[in-house]
């Protein structure tokens, strides 16, 4: 500790005072940072490491280039402009007849399957018809014969494009765009231009789940704020309660509540309203009605704690000053409750942006959100690019939103972040 | 509802009492789905809906007999607490660490520190399944336990943080002046101190890890399902009322836990008050 350095008992004593107490800080430093360096030796293992890896996924492109290694060689110093010579061809050859028999033909042609729709088939059906390497100077002929795409441009263009080490290519395509075969960033094919289209569901689900979650949680946390702590505390529960409840069980509750049997169509149509069932679940409504429930307590939370901040005498002054209440709310109070209402928001957004459980039960095909997405590239089809490439996009919309909001709560002592 | 005093005009009054009625039915939205599936537990019928045929206990039965389910309220056990106590080390060593350090740096290592809580689930989760999967780390408890950990840790920081900022640090130089050794500095005076802290950052821990469930996704094998898990393949697959019963079992876990914490802040608020 730093006192034993003091006390004047070491042997430095005749260092003087002000660089031994220098000397103290910088080892107390030291000693600080050696206590934070296990956690983030840890978060680096477990948590930045992964992501860093998942980013590096996004723009790795080495398969090719291990698969067929002559052609993209011999391609590096082809011109684009017309087919490739017929050393090009030769190496091709002799890289599929490797890769038979190293059985890695597939590998290749999945990844260019994505780059252009069919080249497994080229890659697959060539391979199987070239019976051995062609003579000297017949590999062009022999390929173009064996299937005709050889003989087309893009095919070539496609191979060197994804030749690698590194590409593009799944970024553009998590922004609907790609390379045509002059280079040039195009929009994408309409049948695989989807992504736009999800990311603007993402955001207009999450901006009318945060907008509803204000518009229910305003009066809440009103209510919470001017009552006195006892009835305050006691209504708290609500809000904690369903808070610390399982997502699961929230969700399985829903569920359970909406389905065309359940509790809400049973009482409309037990009261008249309803003839036949309404669809409840499994579409857009559902999904806003679940996830607006999950998200509502971190609406609330930070609401209530930047209300409870605002002195009453503010609204006494302004009413002994001749406001009437309506103009003194919306003068006085509102604009208090301002960082609460921007703070809750981003939070309740953010947290919305990266959902996945929630929309994959209770929503629809078409409600499915972009996290739906990067779990299905990832786990079904074995897109790991595309998967990662859109997670990109998704954390960097994250990191952007986290920032503004660590800016609005800066210097106020709001726990939104928290679970208190 | 107690009479606000500051209310005078009529049009005062309507706006309270509009507050009033709209706060109920939010109140009734954020709490009615979870009371609602609550009975459905112990119907007797096999079907998710009121009214209930008759009152049996066969889903609970169905439950504790099922290996599927009891393995699962085991594995998220086992994970829960393994991940909460070593993010209380982590946490823990973290916080005091962050408490001396004054550097330019220290707002970056916070927000690094803070940022799995923000993180999309489903990239963190993709990450670690590409991480893990070549060492051997998948579908182990290990790679769960060690993932939920960095979910969980960010808590601790948090609370036993809080609890740092009004801890006097001439308190340990008068340990040490007195002859303590740091760790006996640590363990009988920093430590009681830290403790409520501590304590409800190990509860938001185990309720992270214990409700996680898309790092469980991508991550479990077979042994490892936990106890979301197995409820969200029950939802996808086919809802029987067994699942409700695992949600009522949830959520007195939820429950306790909530009480605990209340408990700990009520008894923190009588110890300040007691002080001040």
């Amino acid at each position: 500790m730093t006192a034993a350095s003091l006390t004047g008992a070491d042997p430095q004593t005749k260092v003087p005072l002000k660089r031994r107490l220098k000397q103290a800080e910088r080892a107390r430093q030291i000693k600080a940072l050696a206590l934070v360096l296990p956690l983030l030796l840890f978060l680096l293992f477990t948590f930045a490491g992964p992501i860093a890896g998942m980013l590096w996924r996004a723009v790795d492109d080495r398969e090719v280039r291990q698969v067929l290694p002559q052609t993209i060689a011999a391609l590096a110093s082809w011109d684009g402009k017309d087919l490739p010579d017929e050393k090009t061809y030769a190496a091709l050859a002799s890289d599929i007849l490797a890769a038979r028999t190293a059985g890695t033909i597939a590998i290749a042609a999945k990844r260019l399957n994505y780059a252009l729709n069919g080249f497994r088939t080229i890659l697959t059906s060539t391979a199987r018809n070239l019976k051995a390497m062609p003579d000297t100077g017949t590999a062009k002929e022999t390929l173009g014969k064996i299937n005709p795409a050889w003989r087309e441009r893009t095919t070539w263009t496609t191979i060197k494009d994804a030749g690698g080490p590194v590409t593009g290519f799944y970024l553009l395509a998590a922004l609907d765009l790609t390379r045509n075969a002059d280079g040039a960033i195009v929009a994408a094919p309409a049948d695989q231009a989807i992504y736009r289209d999800i990311f603007a569901r993402t955001f207009l689900i999450s901006l009318g789940v945060t907008a509803l979650c204000l518009i229910l949680g305003f009066p809440v946390a009103y209510l919470l704020a001017a009552l006195p702590p006892g009835q305050s505390n006691l209504l708290m529960i609500f809000v904690l309660l369903p808070f610390w409840t399982s997502l699961l069980v929230r969700t399985c509750a829903w569920i359970v509540l909406l389905q065309s049997q359940g509790i809400v169509n049973d009482s409309l149509h037990w009261l008249g309203i309803i003839d036949a069932p309404l669809r409840l679940i499994y579409n857009r409504f559902g999904v806003c009605v679940a996830m607006t429930h999950v998200l509502l307590p971190f609406m609330i939370l930070p609401l209530y704690s930047s209300m409870k901040a605002i002195s009453p005498a503010y609204m006494r002054a302004a009413a002994s000053l001749g406001a009437p209440p309506l103009t003194a709310f919306l003068r006085i109070y509102l604009p208090q409750t301002l960082p609460g209402i921007g703070a809750g928001s981003l939070l309740v957004f953010i947290l919305a942006l990266g959902y996945y459980i929630t929309p994959a039960l209770v929503g629809g095909a078409a409600d499915q959100m972009i996290s739906y997405f990067i779990a299905l590239y990832t786990t079904e089809t074995a897109n790991w690019g595309l998967a990662s490439a859109l997670g990109a996009v998704l954390l960097l919309a994250t990191i952007l939103l986290a920032l503004v909001y660590g800016r609005l709560v800066q210097g106020q002592q709001v726990t939104g972040g928290m679970k208190n | 509802m107690s009479d606000n005093s500051s209310l005078r005009t009529p049009s005062q009054r309507i706006a309270w009492r509009a507050t009033i009625v709209v706060s109920t039915l939010v109140f009734i939205f954020l709490i009615a789905p979870i009371l609602a599936i609550m009975p459905l537990s112990v119907s007797s019928g096999s079907y998710l809906t009121y009214p209930l045929p008759g009152l049996s206990l066969r889903w609970y039965d169905d439950f504790i007999n099922s290996p599927r389910w009891m393995n699962s309220l085991k594995n998220s056990m086992i994970i829960g607490v393994a991940s909460t106590l070593l993010s209380m080390v982590l946490g823990t060593l973290a916080a005091l660490g962050l408490a001396q350090w004054k550097s330019r740096f220290k707002p970056l290592v916070l927000a690094f520190v803070l940022s799995p809580v923000v993180v999309p689930g489903v990239i963190t989760a993709v990450g670690l399944y590409f991480f893990f999967a070549p060492i051997g780390l998948t579908g182990s408890y290990l790679g769960l336990i060690l993932a939920h950990t960095a979910l969980a840790t960010p808590f601790v920081v948090i609370t036993v943080g809080a609890t740092l900022q009004s801890f006097d640090t001439n308190l340990t130089r008068a340990a040490a002046s007195l002859g303590a050794s740091p760790l006996d500095a640590f363990r009988r005076v920093i430590l009681p101190l830290i403790m409520p802290g501590l304590a409800s950052g190990a509860l938001f821990a185990f309720a992270t890890s214990f409700d996680e469930v898309v790092i469980v996704l991508f991550m479990a094998g077979p042994e490892q399902r936990t106890l979301p898990r197995e409820m969200f393949s029950g939802i996808r697959e086919n809802i029987s009322p067994t699942i409700t019963a695992a949600a009522v079992i949830l959520t007195t876990v939820s429950i306790i836990l909530l009480a605990t914490m209340e408990g700990l802040r009520r008894r923190n608020e009588r110890l300040k008050g007691n002080v001040e």
